[in-house]
């Protein structure tokens, strides 16, 4: 089975390259080519998600509807976690 | 409104504890320049923008600059996480760890706590937009500095990344200035 991390940051990758397309059509917003690109980009993104949500868990709560007995949306670790703790 | 999604906007991972750099990095969270001051600069200045593109660019920048505070908070955590209390003292870290533990807190590398008085909303796109425009190159300038001062590889990835942004950030409000005066050139009133 594919890795959680491996497949959350081709979503990352992704939203970035939407966020950045997305930037650049606020000032740009009749460049065919581009709304093309976003386009493609928001296509594959909905479908990945999809499949991660499925496998993992929400990234986001809203629209989720997979949680049963536990609330799906705390088992996986926040972004900033890191691995190992320290003590002080 | 805004929707929380569970990951950051480019990967953080740090391994090794370094209080001494998160000292100076918490700069970019609550400084003059940093990503909070940006943000709330452009989410209250973008009710008074006069066009559907400048609205939304400062809608968008603004929001993505969450991300970024997100991001610095996200590095300064894990800078300080397993840190013990000989390394915080060495490092200079125990009057934050005084103040604060090692929770994050927005201020600058002097310890000063953030202030709106960073930013400015004047009620005018051309005031706002030269405003933002050296806000981004300043919020450069920040990163670059903190650049030199850092060796840790994990650390200086996202710190490019964030210092990329920010030219990307002033060429899109430069793109909306330009739009906005060529309106304001060609509209004639007598």
């Amino acid at each position: 089975m594919i890795d959680r991390e491996t497949m959350l940051y081709e979503i990352m990758a992704l939203d970035f390259a939407g966020t950045d397309l997305n930037l650049y059509l606020d000032t740009h917003p009749d460049d065919k080519d581009s709304i093309e690109l976003y386009n493609v980009i928001s296509k594959k993104r909905t479908e990945l998600v999809k499949s991660y949500e499925t496998m993992f868990g929400p990234i986001d709560p809203r629209g989720y509807v997979n949680s049963d007995s536990t609330w799906d949306w705390i088992e996986n670790p926040w972004p900033w976690n890191k691995p190992k703790d320290g003590r002080c | 409104m805004w929707v929380y999604e569970k990951k950051l906007e480019y990967p953080v991972k740090i391994k090794k504890p370094n209080p001494r750099i998160a000292k100076l990095i918490i700069t970019q969270y609550g400084g003059a320049d940093g990503e909070l001051a940006a943000s709330l600069r452009y989410l209250s200045q973008r009710f008074a923008m006069p066009t559907e593109e400048t609205r939304a660019i400062l809608n968008d920048i603004g929001s993505e600059e969450l991300a970024h505070l997100e991001m610095i908070g996200t590095i300064c955590h894990q800078l300080t996480k397993g840190a013990d209390c000989k390394m915080l003292k060495e490092a200079g870290f125990d009057p934050d760890y005084v103040e604060h533990g090692l929770g994050i807190y927005p201020q600058n590398a002097a310890g000063v706590p953030f202030t709106a008085s960073y930013l400015q909303s004047k009620g005018d796109v051309i005031v706002d937009l030269y405003e933002d425009m050296a806000a981004e190159q300043k919020a450069r300038k920040t990163y670059e500095y903190l650049i030199d001062m850092i060796d840790d590889p994990d650390v200086l990835d996202p710190l490019r990344f964030l210092r990329e942004r920010e030219v990307v950030h002033f060429q899109r409000f430069g793109e909306a200035l330009s739009k906005v005066q060529e309106i304001q050139a060609s509209k004639k009133f007598y």
